[in-house]
């Protein structure tokens, strides 16, 4: 389904990230390509949000070097990486909506102040209500995050975040919290932006099944719903990776049948626990 | 062996960092004006009833505590001499900006501190917005703007105060007196200090509640230590400014 591409949207190179001299990255070297789907499994405080906050520039590395979409980033001033920025989405752990503005607002918030996407301004209203439309939350364009569910505001952290149409997207925790009928919407809504707009996918989470749902299941436009790949005899290529992270480094890498082969017993813990 | 240093001079340069970026972004684009008019109305109108009813009752607590030591010295004519000194050198500016920095550098604290800790602030740098530009610089002008006029409120209806109490409670001197002689003992100097305190006021309280609501850490306890330093730190460097400005001025003459 996706182009197979080794242009490489994002890369960490033996970056160390340290919190008042505690180190919360330690070495990492990570890649994210074109067309690809990368599952970042990991306990909590295993480094997963610090990684990707890392490779948007919102964290500085305190040795080796970030590449974000073919630049490197690592000394670069806010401003400049703020147009990189407007290439890529992200969805934050709790959504990160902003709670004084209105659901309409919170979308529209990147069109607007995002200068690299340059949105005419008549455009704004409906990109943001297709984005809605998308996370089928287009009725609440007028209220306020403190009046929805925690996974109703998962999903409009996700329209905002598919909003500017990105490259890639990074996802940290969406289910985090959450129920598993909200937790299972929240992920059929990511493999749907994955295999409707081809977007190249990064996503950190704690739960093996949100893994093995990306790597196993497609949406289908068809049918409009999720469906396991190979079941239709169709072409589809999600070509999902996994990745464990423990104590800020990575520990693991390699594909779900490696992964569930894996003898290491921490790692063993993110394959078995969904297994047994 | 200095390692202890190391924290509060990383503080301290970050600080000065935070400083220099929200003054950097009065000069250069986007400007949210929207913004500073909010922060306008939050912290210039929302403070003037609190703000007067302090400002009245410091003028009237002075006039009562005054009177007995000028009734001593048979000098009750001076007392608006006196009122008037006080409040615009030092108890204006000052009072006015401690229930600022009580109302106001709280509110920022905690305001951006619950933005912090909810990834907020992430998600403004992530989607295109620098937080300084948004948040600080709009709270600093707002502040630099208001508490000035805050100021000048405050001080007037402290003379008010030191009127009806004067005046009105204790018959100590003519209104006419009271009013001519607490407008003709202002100089030049006392009018600039008590108008350039609260300017270098406004300027800490909106630093101070800023910084620390941005360095929040720890959750929803993390806002409310972020909180509580802003205000103290605020409130002692209100009072230890206030000293050297104050000895300036005195030394100009």
């Amino acid at each position: 389904m996706a182009e197979i591409s080794s242009e490489v949207l994002l890369r960490l190179d033996r970056v160390t990230v340290e919190f008042n001299d505690e180190p919360a990255l330690r070495e990492v070297t990570f890649e994210l390509r074109k067309g690809e789907t990368v599952v970042i499994l990991g306990a909590s405080g295993s480094g997963k949000t610090v990684l990707l906050k890392t490779a948007m520039g919102l964290i500085s590395p305190s040795a080796g070097t970030v590449s974000l979409l073919g630049r490197s980033i690592t000394g670069l001033r806010e401003r400049d990486v703020m147009g990189l920025r407007g290439r890529m989405g992200v969805l934050f752990q709790e959504g990160g909506l902003f709670d004084s503005l209105t659901i309409e607002e919170n979308v529209a918030y990147p069109l607007l102040n995002q200068k690299a996407l340059e949105c005419p301004a008549e455009e704004i209203r409906s990109r943001v209500e297709e984005a809605l439309q998308f996370v089928e939350l287009e009725h609440t364009l007028e209220k306020l995050p403190s009046e929805l569910s925690g996974g109703m505001r998962r999903r409009v952290g996700i329209a905002r975040a598919i909003v500017s149409h990105p490259e890639f997207l990074l996802y940290d925790s969406p289910t985090a919290g959450l129920d598993p009928i909200t937790a299972n919407t929240i992920m059929a809504l990511i493999a749907k932006e994955r295999d409707l707009r081809r977007t190249t996918t990064a996503l950190a989470t704690h739960r093996f099944q949100d893994g093995q749902l990306l790597a196993n299941y497609y949406y289908n436009a068809k049918t409009q719903r999720l469906e396991p790949i190979g079941a239709n005899g169709e072409a589809v290529d999600v070509r999902t990776r996994f990745v464990v992270m423990g104590e800020g480094r990575i520990v693991f890498e390699g594909s779900q049948e490696e992964l569930e082969r894996c003898q290491d017993t921490y790692v063993a813990k993110f394959s078995r626990r969904w297994k047994g | 062996m200095f390692d202890w240093l190391k924290p509060p001079v990383l503080k301290l340069q970050d600080f000065v960092l935070l400083t220099g970026r929200a003054f950097f972004n009065l000069f250069r684009a986007p400007h949210y004006w929207d913004d500073v008019a909010v922060q306008m109305d939050i912290i210039g109108v929302g403070s003037v009833p609190i703000v007067s009813m302090i400002g009245f009752f410091s003028g009237a607590v002075i006039t009562l505590q005054m009177s007995r030591a000028l009734n001593q010295y048979g000098a009750q004519g001076e007392v608006g001499r006196i009122v008037s000194i006080t409040l615009v050198r030092e108890l204006g500016p000052v009072l006015t900006a401690i229930i600022v920095a009580g109302r106001n550098a709280s509110g920022m604290a905690s305001e951006l501190g619950s933005m912090k800790v909810t990834e907020q602030i992430d998600a403004m740098r992530a989607l295109g917005t620098d937080p300084t530009q948004k948040l600080v610089t709009p709270r600093l002008l707002a502040t630099m703007f208001m508490l000035p006029i805050l100021t000048i409120i405050a001080d007037f209806i402290g003379l008010i105060g030191g009127y009806i109490v004067a005046c009105v409670m204790l018959s100590l001197t003519t209104a006419t007196t009271y009013w001519s002689t607490s407008y003709q003992v202002l100089e030049y100097n006392d009018v600039a200090q008590g108008l350039i305190k609260p300017v270098v006021f406004a300027i800490v309280i909106a630093l101070v509640g800023c910084f620390y609501g941005l360095e929040t850490t720890g959750g929803t306890q993390g806002v409310g230590r972020a909180t509580t330093r802003a205000v103290v730190v605020a409130s002692v460097w209100i009072f230890v400014l206030t000293f050297f400005i104050g000895k300036f001025f005195v030394q100009l003459g």
